[in-house]
């Protein structure tokens, strides 16, 4: 979506206000935010391509307004609402009104599975043998597409043009798997190269560039 | 903590009535939930991905192994799991500096780094590092010659990027562990560089 949260580019945001010595946590409250996010995802009724699209899902001036933890507080409630795994009124209310389904029950992450699970990390990539649209130094461009759902390509690249600097195999295609339906969708991830002065014009500085991961649904050839 | 809650934000509210709805329900088990807190605020963090720099310093064939599979060298060090599943090391040197952003959320490669500052995750910084890259590293006080190319990596897929920064001079005699005190966490991301000792 042409949400607030694709940034790049964006004009008038102020100083990056780096805190020395930063806390990992400032609160509590976000202590349990994330906690709370992480071991809800056990419960497996969203993968994390939703879960990024629940957070920036929101009118611009709130996610603009909302702190990160906050985006992430909004992001599960919605998430959990969705998956019919709280009712509003439940919600609302800060009382569960029915006990988990038997087979959600099996799901509950505990503590000495905490480890372990964050140790594994999650499968992204796809055995799936498919042939690669493009190959090291195709020109490439990205598509003009503009989905009201998730999508991995930023809009300052969009019809842009770059050169495919590397593959890196086939992965679950993120713009899909946020549509929650069950079979992922294999695709190549290239890592593209576009120059500078190609995304932001002739007062760019001539040597820079920036490199964007991009999936075959992305992109087209150039040439 | 206050029980007061005049004190408390609407925010703390809602997380607190959140967390007490799904312990009710049984879907979240409050000792994971003290794990998985504990894993990132003490267990996890830039100390991982400073020792990874400081052994690619000393050994040229980590190095190489480093730049060649990240993924494979880096879990030999036992830094592995989520959101650093696909790991890739880009090199400053002298021709080049690397700065990594995610523009369009906050991917960070947490195995290495932990969790992400909020500088990284804040729209000043996601907005400006793809468009005026140099500028930002100025406000971070760092200066890159007109002659550096300077690239910058948009995390957008599950590739997670760390910056293997130059190693500064006057440090040939230091330990692996003396060199890994050197490297900051700024320094991985790419906004700032080490400097000598």
């Amino acid at each position: 979506m042409n949400g607030a949260h694709d940034l790049g580019g964006m004009h008038g945001l102020g100083p990056i206000e780096a805190e020395a010595d930063e806390p990992v946590f400032h609160h509590e409250w976000q202590r349990r935010a994330l906690a709370l996010t992480l071991a809800s995802g056990a419960m497996g009724k969203w993968n994390i391509d939703m879960s990024r699209h629940a957070r920036e899902n929101q009118p611009p001036e709130q996610y603009l307004r909302n702190s990160y933890y906050q985006t992430w507080l909004v992001g599960l409630e919605k998430l959990l609402l969705a998956a019919d795994l709280v009712t509003a009124g439940e919600l609302a209310g800060g009382q569960s009104a029915a006990p988990l389904p038997d087979d959600l029950a099996q799901r509950v992450l505990r503590a000495e599975q905490v480890a372990g699970v964050l140790g594994r990390g999650d499968q992204f990539t796809m055995d799936d043998e498919i042939t690669a649209t493009f190959q090291v130094g195709d020109r490439v461009r990205v598509l003009n597409n503009h989905p009201t759902g998730h999508t991995r390509a930023p809009r300052y690249a969009r019809g842009k043009c770059g050169l495919v600097e590397r593959g890196h195999g086939v992965f679950v295609f993120a713009d899909e798997n946020s549509k929650g339906r069950d079979k992922p969708v294999p695709q190549h991830i290239y890592s593209v190269n576009f120059p500078a002065r190609e995304l932001w014009g002739a007062d760019a500085t001539p040597n820079d560039c920036v490199m964007i991961d991009l999936w075959d649904g992305h992109l087209e050839a150039a040439d | 903590m206050s029980d007061d809650h005049s004190h408390l934000s609407e925010t703390e509210l809602r997380v607190r009535s959140l967390e007490t709805l799904l312990v009710d329900k049984g879907m979240v088990d409050p000792s994971a939930l003290d794990a998985l807190i504990q894993t990132y605020e003490e267990k996890i963090g830039p100390q991982n991905g400073a020792r990874v720099v400081a052994r690619a310093w000393s050994e040229p064939d980590y190095k190489a192994w480093l730049l060649a599979d990240a993924s494979a060298a880096i879990a030999d060090m036992g830094y592995t799991g989520r959101q650093g599943e696909h790991m890739y090391v880009v090199e400053n040197t002298r021709q080049t500096h690397n700065l990594v952003v995610c523009t369009l959320c906050s991917c960070y490669p947490w195995p290495v780094l932990g969790l992400p500052p909020t500088w990284y995750k804040s729209a000043p910084y996601r907005a400006r590092a793809v468009i005026d890259p140099r500028g930002v590293l100025a406000e971070f006080g760092t200066e890159v010659g007109a002659d550096v190319a300077v690239r910058v990596w948009d995390s957008t897929a599950e590739l997670r990027y760390l910056v293997l920064p130059q190693r500064p001079n006057g440090t040939d005699e230091m330990s692996n562990d003396e060199l890994a005190g050197l490297v900051t966490r700024n320094s991985m991301i790419g906004v700032e560089v080490v400097g000598a000792p």
